[in-house]
């Protein structure tokens, strides 16, 4: 079936209605969610008992919002710190594999290409648990022989930041390539036979050009590392991460608050996706 | 001049080399070599496949595992064949402005963290949720009808929560499909269902392969969805590594069973290679 060729109109209006049907399905959930953060009520469910600020605002029991809420408020920012941290290394690791991989042939690199998109075809839950054995092993071993107590090898931040970025570095890599791959390497030559030195010509030809995908992959590493939720969950210490609060949250029951924090994820990653595009549409 | 391009190779290789193994090769090494440890008193260890005989000994464990695998290859099926005609409508059926804004609608959910999604569906979904309040006023049930906590529901979100990674990479196969092929195989006298099948399909195989593999990858080292929205006896794999790990303080068995995950879910995307002659380079780089 394509445009060009007719079809009976039944067919046509009956695949329409499908796709329709398919984008309602898609907003469903994050509409109710949104919806919800309005209620004035003790549940984020029906009947409708009016309109209200006050999961947002509010701060006085039994509504405290979210901008009176210490707990939630620090979750937000040990999730940025952490996505700060792990979107700085996964794109300065990501520029130097892309680099490795595009400008040179060596024995193994075959081998390392595909090693290196192993984190994506292991589970994330897999993930966490084998960085937590190995550093507790460290930790134990340093304890044992030097009776040094390390902490950062114990489950907590330093841990959450490695965890994610063990698979994030991945993903950050093949944006960096595949605009790498993109690149006229004459130009950089034609900066040397100007006189520029081998890094001189990289920084003033080659990563200007590179700027876009170095912005767009810090900020999907961003958003990863902030909705990450089967790695971190494993490798937690006491500061919990924005999504894992949430969870233990919404274990205990919800209220409205959560869907207000939700409403202001949405509002928040949407934001930041459309300043990456635009970005991305000035630079090319 | 040699000597640098040498200096600037190594520089170059040690940041991949640290981070592969030391956050990747070595941790699963020593996962594996914990997983073949038992205690066999405070503080002594004996190496022994004490753990693995416990796992395969131990029909809940084994129902488990097995069911967490088939739950997932069914959630793959059924992404799949629900994101195809819609990323076949956004590649092929319409042009311009119109694709560009459907395929960023698709986009959209998956900036928000699973955990709001999952959240939106037990909203929708409970017993004081959104459609047990619309059955019962529009008649057509007297009481409140729980949805959630079952096996559907648990379905549901899985597909849902991959429906992105399986819409993306169709898109951009079907995309690639020049619209003179298939109006060449009409032309030669195809119908609709034989073009999909010999031209369409063998086509968007790529796309299919890297979709699959990473909707099943997400679907069975899922724990988010299966623990907000299965009830009690929909227990899922990954829930078990949890529990060994974080509630029981059993890391020894803990470690097997996350080396049993690893194993099944590099088997069956090997399999899905193997069978459609892709291989991980072309599907994922």
């Amino acid at each position: 079936m394509i445009p060009t060729i007719p079809q009976p109109r039944a067919i046509r209006a009956a695949y329409g209605a499908y796709v329709a049907l398919f984008f309602i399905y898609l907003a469903l959930p994050l509409t109710v969610v949104a919806v919800f953060a309005f209620n004035d009520s003790q549940f984020p469910s029906l009947p409708w008992e009016g309109f209200t600020w006050n999961w947002f605002f509010g701060d006085s029991d039994p509504m405290i919002g979210v901008f009176h809420d210490r707990a939630i408020l620090g979750a937000i920012g040990t999730s940025v710190f952490v996505g700060v941290c792990v979107s700085a290394l996964s794109v300065a690791v990501g520029t130097s594999n892309a680099f490795l991989f595009n400008r040179y042939q060596f024995r193994g690199r075959g081998v390392l290409y595909v090693l290196m998109l192993m984190p994506l075809v292991i589970p994330g839950i897999v993930l966490g648990i084998s960085i937590l054995v190995f550093s507790s092993t460290l930790a134990n071993a340093a304890w044992d022989g030097l009776k040094w107590d390390i902490v950062a090898l114990r489950p907590g931040l330093t841990l959450v930041v490695l965890g994610q970025f063990s698979f994030i570095a991945t993903i950050a890599t093949l944006v960096i390539s595949a605009r790498l791959q993109k690149f006229d390497r004459t130009l950089e030559e034609a900066a040397m036979n100007l006189g520029a030195g081998r890094l001189t010509a990289v920084r003033t030809v080659t990563l200007p050009f590179l700027a876009p995908a170095l912005v767009g992959a810090f900020v999907v590493a961003f958003l990863m590392s902030f909705e990450n939720f089967n790695t971190t969950l494993m490798l937690v210490g006491s500061d919990a991460p924005l999504t894992i609060a949430m969870f233990d949250r919404l274990k205990e029951g919800s209220t409205p608050l959560l869907n207000a924090v939700s409403l202001l994820l949405m509002l928040g990653s949407s934001l930041l996706a459309l300043m990456m595009i635009a970005f991305q549409r000035r630079a090319t | 001049m040699r000597a640098q391009a040498k200096l600037g190779f190594i520089l170059l290789l040690m940041p991949l080399l640290l981070w592969l193994t030391a956050l990747i090769v070595i941790p699963h090494v020593d996962m594996f070599l914990i997983s073949l440890r038992e205690r066999v008193g405070v503080g002594e260890y004996a190496t022994s496949t004490a753990n693995y005989r416990t796992f395969l000994n131990e029909p809940l464990y084994l129902m488990t595992f097995a069911r967490t695998a088939i739950m997932a290859v069914a959630a793959t099926f059924i992404t799949l064949l629900i994101a195809f005609p819609v990323s076949y409508y956004i590649a092929k059926m319409v042009k311009g402005r119109t694709q560009s804004a459907l395929f960023l609608m698709c986009l959209v959910p998956f900036w928000v963290s699973e955990l709001v999604r999952t959240f939106g569906w037990m909203i929708l979904l409970r017993e004081t949720g959104v459609f047990s309040s619309l059955l019962q006023w529009s008649g057509l049930v007297s009481g409140p009808v729980e949805m959630l906590y079952n096996d559907a529901a648990i379905m549901v979100g899985l597909v849902y929560t991959s429906m992105l990674f399986m819409v993306v990479p169709l898109v951009t196969t079907l995309e690639s499909l020049d619209d003179s092929v298939i109006e060449a195989g009409y032309d030669l006298g195809g119908s609709g269902p034989s073009i999909l099948r010999e031209i369409i399909i063998p086509h968007a195989t790529p796309g299919i392969v890297s979709g699959s593999i990473v909707v099943f990858m997400l679907s069975l080292g899922n724990y988010l969805t299966p623990t907000m929205l299965g009830g009690k006896d929909s227990l899922w794999f990954t829930e078990l590594i949890y529990s060994q790990f974080i509630v029981r303080f059993n890391w020894e068995l803990g470690a097997a069973f996350g080396f049993m995950l690893l194993i099944l879910s590099s088997v069956i995307v090997w399999a899905m290679l193997r069978l459609t002659g892709q291989t991980l380079e072309k599907t994922m780089g």
